[in-house]
Parts: structure tokens; C-alpha cells; sequence
């Protein structure tokens, strides 16, 4: 395999191959439906498991046993089979379910158990607790949908930046990744220069650059792909990467 | 999984659109701003050492159109060596085939930041002043503007203005000879098209009636840019004649020329009557009086010594 062209290379690009998992859910074939099914809950487990611990005040216990509960409830009540993309972008309509369940959870909370028995799937929410407490303030204060929406992103570029490491290791680009890592994912201040990265690499500031191109094109298309992948229609792909990206696609 | 604080998130959104810049000479530091046809980031030439801003195109560029127009704006600004206008240094493409061009970074303020400010009314003609005599040149280049307004005017620390985006200008008479053979004919742009900002725009130029944009389309633009310049600093009706006239609807009425509006402006700072406005007597008087504030003070103090000693030699 050609390594430049598998990630970001000059020459080609990602194959965006990632269909839709909220039509594949919908679809009726069972194999499409389960990985349909995953791939929903690892895009928005962790902003659903936020938001009830944020914007719902719960303990992580309760917000642990909410999450599973509503993703459960999401499979086999098939809330999504009900979503309707005329009317609205499929976040804002499962944000919508959301609140439904957790407000119904809320007034049954002295005669059920909260989706307690409901197991999905193993979720890693002590990490996600973890991340809870290095939340901005500024961020936990925000409206409910834009919360939401924030998280959303911030758990798409989590799972492609996972991804595009998982990729480099594949292929042999640790380095690449390695500057990605030091220059892309640092906070502002504490950001390198090129110069310093080619010093501690041992290459040159031209080789960084291209590196750090490289890097960002192949992010850029797993990004995209967790687009189309967490939309339903063409409409809405390109409407949620001009929001979020400020592009047209 | 990978924890990314908000800071890391919004520059990764940033990050993935990020031009490539690889194979070039500048390392890229991040974006600045955008505009209807290119963003601008600010950079550093790995070569020189120094901090540049780089203009890239963004729009879609099916036909090549927008590469020729930016390509043609590098080489006006390239033609336009002045002090008031920003000097480029490089045009290029990118590995994409996107054009760019480098130029210097310009540190200040936006005019209508600097409008917002406490700036004097005096300092804020002066600025005035000088974005005019800019123009001027501009304008005898054979090069006129089109979308003069105060977000397109940086203002530096020490008063020296910048004005910025020639990306619509219009290339007339000799000007026009040494424009490169590849870049769409402005001033042949279609009749009916309209190019600008609406409020700074004058209005043969808002009707589309391009064959009649010349000069005076720019004057109408600094008419209306100089009145938000100075609108909160309580201007005279001498001053607002000025804007008046530069803005006025009958492009014949206005000022001939950049220079003409900046030579009204000196007047008015030196206390001379202005040619926009026709004084009344009594305006006259105040504004000599106004002007000659020291020696009219030394006039009344002597006549007030006189008329005190005529009253004392009387007793």
C-alpha cells in the first residue's frame, strides 16, 4: 500500500467510504443495522452522558445508568426510526429524544429502575467523567443545545484524531503524528515552532510543513467521513460541515 | 480516546481548512480573516524570518477567473509603491493549484475600530487625510478602489494608514496597457454588475452603470467614510458640507479629485474657509476669531489695559 496516498498524501486523498448510519440503521438489514447501531453510539454517547451529568445536574451513577438507558430505549423503541430528515438535523432531533426520555425518567424515577438492566454496550465512562472535570466553566454554562452541540464536535475530532493515530501506527507515520500531536493538539500558548519541531526531529522546517499538511488533509477527510456518517441526507451533511467546518463541501 | 480541550478543538477546525503551504517558504501561523474571495492568514517566511500575511484564494475557481483576479490584485498591489498601500512581497500557488500572494503584515487597527476610539477630531482628519492622498496616488496610477469603506482602512499606531483590498479595483486608461494579458478585463466588467459595499457605494456604481465608475465613484466612498469617521466626535456644519460634498448623488458635484477633498480637509484644519461651504458673516467672524484665538486674546487684554488706564488717568 501506498502510505502517502492512505494518509493524506499528496496525490489522493481518504476514500470517504463511511455511508450513513442513520439510514443504515433504518435499512432493515440486520449486519447494517448492528454496525449502523455502533457506530451512533460511539459518535454520541459521551455528549448524551455529558449532558445529563451538566445540563441534568445527575450523578455519574445516575448519568451512567441514563446513557445506557436511553440508547437502549434509542434500539428498541427505535426512536430513530421516527427521525425525519425534512425537519430537522438528526443531533437536534436525538437531543430532542434525550430530553423526552430523561424528562419521562425524571417523573417514573420513584417506580423504575433507570435502564439499569439495559446494558448496550461497554461505554468508558470514567474517562468520560475524567473529561468532565477538565471542562471549561465558560463551557458547562452554555445553552442546552449549544452544549450539546460543542460536545458533539469535540467527540467527532476526538474519534478522527483516534482514528488518523490508529492509521500512522498502521502505516509506519509515527512521526508525521508525533508533530501533529506536538503542534495541532497543544493549547496556544504552549505551542512549538516549525524550527524547533525539525530540531527535536531531526528533519527540516520543510519537511514539518509537509508533514503537517499531510496530517491535516487526512484528518480533514476522517472528519468528513464522521459527517456523513452521523447525517442522513446530502442536505444535511453539507449544511452540518458548513456550520461546523465554515465550508462548502 | 483522545481529550481535547476547546482551544485544541476550534484550531483543529480551523487546522483541517488550513491551506497547504508545503513546498513554499512560509510556515503557517493561522487566519486572520476572510473576505468574499480569499481568506488572509498571517504566516512566517521560514527564509527571512519575519511575519507575513498571506492571502489565499477560496472561492471556487471552476473557470480560473478568480485565480486571474487575485493574481491581477497581487500585481496592482505590486504597481502600487506608496506608503499607503501594502507592499507585496511573493505570488505563488499552492501544491492544490490555489493562488496566494505574501505581503506585509499590518499591525494596527480597522478604521471603524479606530472610529470607535478616543482619537481627537484633529488626529482622526489627519488619518483622514492621508487615506485620501493614498487614493490620489491610486487614482493617477489609472487604479480606482471600488469598495473604499473603514473595514477595508487600517490604522497604525502612529497615525500611518494602510488602505487594503484592491481585490475589485477597476484599471483604467494607462493602467490598463500594462495589465497582464490572462486577467478578465475590469473595467469591462458587465454592465448591470455590481461590485462594493452598499453603504459606501456610490450610486451610478449601485446601478450597475459601470461605464460611469470612474474616480469620483471612489470621492463618493470617502465622502461617506470620512462622515463615519468623525460622526461621533460632534463635527461642524463646515465639516459635514465637506462629506456632502465628496457624497454627494450628482457625481458632478462632487470633489474632482482625492486631492481637491484632501486639500478641503487641510483647510478646514488650518481654520480656512473650506470650498463646500458658503459662510455667513457671522460665521466668518467666529471662525477667524477661532483661528486667530491667540492675538484676538492679546487684543482684548490690551484694550481692557487701555480702557482700565483711561478710567485710572480720569479719577
Amino acid at each position: 500500500m501506498d502510505l502517502d496516498t492512505s494518509i493524506g498524501g499528496n496525490q489522493s486523498r481518504f476514500p470517504e467510504t463511511r455511508r450513513s448510519a442513520v439510514l443504515d440503521f433504518n435499512s432493515g438489514d440486520p449486519a447494517l443495522r448492528e454496525c449502523a447501531a455502533g457506530a451512533l453510539i460511539s459518535a454520541y454517547w459521551k455528549p448524551v452522558y455529558k449532558y445529563i451529568r451538566v445540563r441534568w445536574s445527575r450523578s455519574n451513577e445516575d448519568a451512567k445508568d441514563l446513557t445506557q438507558g436511553f440508547f437502549a430505549r434509542a434500539l428498541e423503541k427505535e426512536f430513530f426510526r421516527d427521525y425525519d430528515p425534512e425537519k430537522a438535523r438528526f443531533r437536534i432531533y436525538l437531543r430532542a429524544c434525550l430530553d423526552a426520555f430523561l424528562a419521562r425518567e425524571h417523573q417514573a424515577a420513584g417506580r423504575i429502575k433507570r435502564g439499569g438492566d439495559a446494558r448496550v454496550v461497554s461505554l468508558d465512562f470514567e474517562t468520560a467523567e475524567g473529561e468532565l472535570r477538565q471542562h471549561d466553566v465558560a463551557s458547562s454554562e452554555l445553552p442546552p443545545e449549544e452544549y450539546f452541540h460543542r460536545e458533539w464536535v469535540r467527540n467527532l475530532f476526538a474519534l478522527a484524531v483516534d482514528e488518523l493515530k490508529r492509521a500512522c501506527d498502521q502505516h509506519g507515520k509515527q512521526i508525521p503524528y508525533h508533530i501533529f500531536e506536538s503542534y495541532d493538539l497543544r493549547e496556544d500558548g504552549d505551542k512549538p515552532t516549525y524550527g524547533s519541531l525539525a530540531a527535536e526531529f531531526g528533519i527540516s522546517a520543510a519537511t514539518v510543513t509537509n508533514h503537517l499538511s499531510a496530517m491535516r488533509r487526512a484528518l480533514r477527510q476522517l472528519v468528513l467521513e464522521r459527517f456523513r456518517e452521523t447525517t442522513a441526507t446530502e442536505r444535511e451533511y453539507k449544511s452540518e460541515v458548513r456550520a461546523v467546518l465554515g465550508i462548502e463541501v | 480516546m483522545s481529550w481535547l480541550p476547546d482551544s485544541v478543538v476550534d484550531h483543529l477546525r480551523e487546522a483541517v481548512n488550513l491551506p497547504d503551504f508545503s513546498a513554499t517558504r512560509y510556515e503557517l501561523l493561522g487566519q486572520i480573516g476572510r473576505g468574499g474571495m480569499g481568506a488572509v492568514y498571517v504566516g512566517r517566511d521560514m527564509q527571512l524570518d519575519r511575519r507575513v500575511a498571506l492571502k489565499v484564494l477560496t472561492v471556487l475557481d471552476k473557470d480560473g477567473q478568480a485565480s486571474a483576479r487575485m493574481a491581477e490584485e497581487a500585481r496592482i498591489l505590486a504597481r502600487l509603491e506608496h506608503p499607503g498601500i501594502v507592499p507585496i512581497h511573493d505570488l505563488g500557488r499552492l501544491p492544490d493549484g490555489r493562488i496566494f500572494y505574501a505581503m506585509k503584515m499590518v499591525e494596527g487597527q480597522r478604521l471603524d475600530a479606530y472610529a470607535r476610539s478616543s482619537a481627537g477630531l484633529q488626529e482622526r482628519l489627519r488619518v483622514f487625510s492621508r487615506i485620501c492622498e493614498t487614493v490620489a496616488f491610486a487614482h493617477s496610477q489609472g487604479i480606482i478602489h471600488r469598495d473604499l469603506k473603514p473595514e477595508n482602512i487600517m490604522v497604525g499606531r502612529f497615525g500611518e494608514v494602510l488602505v487594503l483590498d484592491w481585490g475589485v479595483a477597476k484599471i483604467t486608461g494607462i493602467a490598463r496597457e500594462f495589465a497582464a494579458s490572462d486577467a478578465p478585463a475590469r473595467s469591462d466588467t458587465a454592465r448591470g454588475t455590481v461590485i462594493g459595499t452598499a453603504d459606501y457605494m456610490a450610486p451610478e456604481q449601485a446601478s450597475g452603470a459601470i461605464d460611469q465608475v470612474d474616480a469620483r465613484s471612489d470621492i463618493f466612498s470617502l465622502g461617506k467614510t470620512l462622515a463615519a469617521l468623525v460622526a461621533g466626535a460632534h463635527p461642524p456644519k463646515r465639516l459635514q458640507a465637506v462629506w456632502g460634498k465628496a457624497a454627494s448623488p450628482d457625481r458632478a458635484q462632487r470633489y474632482a479629485g482625492a486631492l481637491e477633498l484632501s486639500a478641503d480637509i487641510e483647510r478646514f484644519l488650518g481654520g480656512e474657509p473650506v470650498l463646500a461651504y458658503r459662510e455667513t458673516v457671522l460665521e466668518r467672524l467666529t471662525r477667524l476669531i477661532h483661528r486667530n484665538q491667540a492675538l484676538v486674546l492679546l487684543v482684548a487684554a490690551y484694550l481692557l489695559m487701555r480702557i482700565a488706564l483711561f478710567f485710572f488717568l480720569r479719577r
